[in-house]
């Protein structure tokens, strides 16, 4: 075999100039990034050796030092905490004999955990070389160590495994099976105006004012980036986009690119999503439009590189830090230039719209939220999975439909969500009350939110990318102060100090570090005597 | 001329001022650690946060814009303050007795100025990695607050580019471009603006240390 | 009278001698107050006071009892020093583990003898790290310094005599 730094610049040969897609490569390859690469990669790319470093040192997937053959991440979502994942990774931690984080010595195996992978519908959940493996049982785990001690390569493996479901529960306006494009150009946008269509990512900006500022901005060049980032924990209903209507995706993003003229775009997809890489590859080689070239870039591990400042760095191959804004990415995006990031369910409702007209979207909804929203329903509740509703939809109709009977809280937005006692389930999933970019989770009475809270603290605390003071240290003191909590240390000073710290956070760059402290301190509030119990 | 009101002072300002610019021109001060005249500002330490209209942003990096309240000198932004310096004091190790920029320092004068007595939180006393393997300068990454002056001024002004930010998180560090990593392998030079820009004792000029008597040094 | 008492944990007895620098005003204070456990009475045990003031951080099990007894016993506590803060110079042994400290100092630094670590049961047992002391017990007022200033003292007991809250001026603040 080749050496790593060989090996770089056969990639960069085949895959081009982008940094973060070839160090993707050689990780795989390598199962580590070696020093020699850093340094061939960036002589060749002509860029400071800090840059790549920089890289190799900021995703999570990507690793300085040699993991194993086999390197696995433990789905980490609090999610997975409550179908078992913690038992299940000590589980497998013992039958491998190794230590978390810590290569076995014959280099066989590194286990280690991960923020949420997106199957929450279907945990616990694992990657093993960035493959997921969803449903786990007791059996699957000790039946996966073996196969890992018999050194089978993972094509050998049951497909089973591999398999991940849809669990597409309610299909409603979008899941139609929608055909061509009536409207195009300014009728589209004058349609998607009309239909009121609002962005899908969570902050909800008008999409047609958004294309239209790209369109006006000045700039040689410009872009059409598909967020299909989707780490917010609870999350998955891209995944299943992408599965399922992944054409409608690229035509909405191809539309757009006519508007704002663009000749290219990029789909952004987490690493945790790689298994979707050949049906994604197909559907983009089967595209016959010569004039907007589609790109897949992917990510590698960081919860930050969905906020999308962080994103366009990611793409042009840097660390994943939030720009400073204003300027938006509609006038100053990707290298500069004007650029239009939308999440996946965006683009596919736009194309939805070019197809069938914005008149029966704009029925949909309520006052200020018009259309349908994609829900990702998981937690304590028998049908888990996908569920389309018209906005407005209330949290007990929800919890009604999957099967939720014996509901003490709901987390809607995920860990940067809002935490609703039974008191609020009457409210409503649109932007006037509960905007979200679909992530319900449902905890049922024998739960305790104190876990919730743990977990959402140190999610935050890994998640941060470091860049500004408050978030840097406010989360991880953050998920330190929950800790002494969980483990019977904590005072009520500390419980005083969250409130504090969460005023602190608002100061923070960008939106991660500002909603760090939400949740933790909705579950106190509402929820106060299970935190009362731990606390001296 | 179009102006923005800072703790209720009518300050001017021109197109592409920041608040900061405004609060610099009208002689209002809004601490700061990671801006610097004439630098592009980055946001990062979050020190000049003020309020605008309700709402908390880095005077450094926002636009001034018409009809703007922004507020400075309140007991909540002092609290913010003191808050965001203890966390720069915990986070990273910080003996100031047995530090050569002591006296010098713009963390530690801006904590004075503060009134910061404690640390609040408990200290992290991290691990991290001493760089003295050039003859004439020293890194001392304890120190450091990722204000990424040095890694500016060392790529727009002495045109060398000899730093960069690594890691995420709490991981967050300085490294120096070069393949062992260390300083002695880079062409800085202790006359460059690099190593005079850090506002704190993570990049030192050796054999200078205590050379200036306590009560003469530039903030005593 | 106020009772006032003042121990040295893990500290180098320097924020004393800076408040023994108070000079003649000293004389004053020992008018004003009765010292109870301190390096100036050589009284070992601490019985109730008013006011406490603690120099040093935390490194052995011996500074965390007495460091409790002074909690225990003063209706005020102040963390004197740059030590007692944020533990000082002695926490600069936290970037090593405890045997590569003993070893340094014991067996393989310069000039050492007889190679031995101390073993004594006498001596207490050392904690994993040196850390300060609002850690461990909640911290009424802080002086940092090292060492703070004489007049620091003063204007922190004067105050505390008055019974009103030290507001320490600007010029007196200082970490070094
Ligand atoms: C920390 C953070 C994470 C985010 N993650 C995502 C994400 O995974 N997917 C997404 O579409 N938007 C995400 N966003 C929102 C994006 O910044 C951006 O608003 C969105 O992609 C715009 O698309 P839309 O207008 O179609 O919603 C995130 C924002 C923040 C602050
Ligand atoms: S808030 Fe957190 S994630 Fe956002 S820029 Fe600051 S450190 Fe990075
Ligand atoms: S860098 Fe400043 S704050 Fe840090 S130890 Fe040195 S003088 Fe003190
Ligand atoms: S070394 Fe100094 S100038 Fe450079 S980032 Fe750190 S604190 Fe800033
Ligand atoms: S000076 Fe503005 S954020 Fe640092």
């Amino acid at each position: 075999m080749a050496s790593a730094a060989e090996h770089a610049d056969l990639l960069i040969e085949r895959m081009g100039s982008n940094p973060l897609q070839v160090l993707i490569a050689i990780q795989k390859a390598f199962n580590h990034v070696p020093g020699d690469a850093i340094c061939r990669i960036a002589s060749a790319l002509d860029l400071p050796l800090s840059r790549i470093l920089g890289d190799v040192e900021f995703y999570g997937f990507l690793s300085r030092e040699p993991l194993g053959v086999y390197s696995v991440l433990m789905s980490d979502s609090i999610t997975d905490w409550m179908l078992g994942s913690r038992e299940l990774f000590l589980r497998l931690c013992g039958n491998l004999g190794v230590s978390p984080g810590v290569t076995r010595s014959d280099g066989l195996a590194t286990v280690g955990k991960t923020s949420c992978t997106g199957m929450c519908d279907q945990g616990p959940a694992l990657l093993v070389n960035g493959i997921a493996v969803a449903n786990l049982t007791g059996d699957r785990i000790d039946a996966i160590s073996r196969l890992m001690e018999k050194k089978i390569p993972l094509v050998a493996w049951p497909d089973e495994y591999f398999h991940v479901e849809s669990n597409i529960r309610r299909r409603g306006w979008l899941f139609q099976d929608w055909e061509g494009a009536i409207f195009e150009g300014e009728a589209l946008l004058q349609e998607m105006t009309d239909a009121g269509l609002r962005g899908r990512g969570g902050a909800g900006f008008p999409t047609a004012k958004k294309w239209a500022s790209c369109r006006d901005a000045p700039g040689s060049e410009r872009y059409v980036v598909c967020n299909a980032d989707e780490g917010e924990p609870g999350t998955f209903k891209d995944r299943v986009l992408l599965q399922h209507c992944a054409g409608r995706l690229f035509e909405g993003m191809a539309l757009c690119a006519r508007i704002v003229r663009a000749k290219k775009g990029f789909l952004y997809v987490r690493g945790e999503y790689r298994y979707l890489e050949a049906h994604l590859e197909n559907l983009l080689a089967a595209r016959r439009d010569t004039d907007f070239e589609i790109e897949l870039h992917w990510g590698a591990g960081a919860y930050i590189c969905g906020e999308e400042s962080a994103l366009l760095e990611s793409i042009e191959g840097k660390r994943g830090i939030p720009r400073v804004r204003p300027p938006f990415p509609v006038t100053h995006g990707l290298h500069g230039m004007p650029t239009v990031v939308d999440n996946v369910e965006t683009f596919c409702a736009a194309s939805a719209i070019a197809a069938g007209g914005g008149r029966e979207f704009r029925s949909l909804g309520t006052a200020g939220s018009h259309g349908t929203k994609l829900l990702s329903v998981s937690g304590d509740c028998s049908r888990p999975g996908i569920y389309e509703y018209p906005f407005g939809v209330s949290v007990d109709q929800i919890l009604e439909d999957c099967g939720a009977g014996n509901a003490l809280a709901v987390q809607v937005g995920g860990a940067a969500g809002t935490c609703l006692d039974a008191s609020e389930f009457g409210r409503k999933v649109c932007f006037e009350d509960l905007p979200t970019s679909g992530s319900v989770m449902v905890f049922d009475r024998t739960r305790n939110m104190q876990e919730a809270a743990l977990n959402f603290s140190r999610f935050f605390a890994r998640e941060s990318c470091g860049f500004c003071t408050p978030c840097r240290v406010g989360t991880e003191i953050l998920a330190q102060t929950m800790e002494r909590i969980s483990e019977g240390r904590g005072t009520g000073e500390d419980i005083f100090e969250i409130g504090n710290l969460g005023n602190i956070l608002k100061a923070s760059h960008c939106g991660l570090g500002q909603s760090a402290a939400r949740a933790v301190r909705d579950m106190l509030k509402k929820f106060p005597e299970h935190f009362e119990g731990t606390v001296k | 001329m179009k102006a923005i009101s800072l703790d209720g002072i009518m300050a001017p300002f021109a197109e592409g001022h920041t608040v900061m610019d405004c609060a610099l021109a009208a002689n209002i001060p809004i601490p700061h650690l990671c801006y610097l005249p004439r630098c592009v500002p980055h946001g990062s330490c979050r020190l000049c946060t003020v309020k605008i209209d309700g709402r908390f942003a880095s005077a450094c990096t926002q636009p001034a814009m018409e009809g703007q309240h922004v507020e400075i000198d309140t007991e909540e932004l002092r609290q913010l303050r003191l808050s965001l310096l203890r966390m720069l004091f915990v986070e990273g190790n910080h003996y100031c007795p047995s530090c050569e920029k002591s006296g010098s320092c713009r963390l530690q004068k801006a904590a004075y100025d503060e009134g910061m007595l404690d640390l609040h939180y408990r200290p992290w006393y991290p691990k991290r990695e001493m760089d003295a393997s050039h003859p004439d300068i020293l890194i001392d990454r304890d120190r450091c607050i990722f204000c990424e002056l040095c890694v500016k001024a060392s790529r727009d002004v002495d045109g060398k580019n000899i730093f960069g930010i690594s890691g995420r998180g709490t991981d967050t560090r300085l490294v120096v471009n070069s393949k062992s990593g260390l300083l002695a392998d880079t062409d800085i030079s202790a006359q460059d603006r690099a190593v005079e820009v850090c506002p704190v004792g993570a990049i030192l000029v050796k054999g200078l240390g205590f050379e200036i008597p306590i009560g003469k040094r530039l903030y005593d | 009278m106020i009772r006032l008492a003042t121990c040295s944990l893990a500290g180098c007895f320097g924020c004393h001698m800076s408040f023994l620098d108070m000079d003649e005003r000293f004389l004053d204070l020992v008018e004003r107050v009765e010292f109870d456990r301190s390096p100036f009475t050589d009284i070992k045990s601490i019985g109730k006071c008013d006011i406490g003031l603690v120099e040093g951080g935390l490194c052995n099990e011996e500074n965390l009892a007495v460091l409790k007894k002074f909690r225990e016993n003063c209706v005020i506590l102040v963390a004197v020093g740059a030590c007692a803060i944020n533990g000082g110079i002695p926490a600069m042994r936290n970037h090593f583990s405890i045997d590569e400290c003993l070893a340094e100092a014991y067996l393989d630094g310069v000039g050492i003898e007889n190679p031995q670590i101390p073993s004594d049961p006498e001596l207490p047992v050392l904690l994993k790290k040196v850390c300060p002391v609002h850690e461990a017990v909640r911290i009424d007022y802080f002086l940092p310094g090292c060492p703070p200033s004489a007049g620091a003292f003063e204007v922190l007991l004067e105050a505390l005599l008055k019974g009103e809250t030290p507001e320490l001026p600007r010029n007196f603040i200082h970490y070094d």
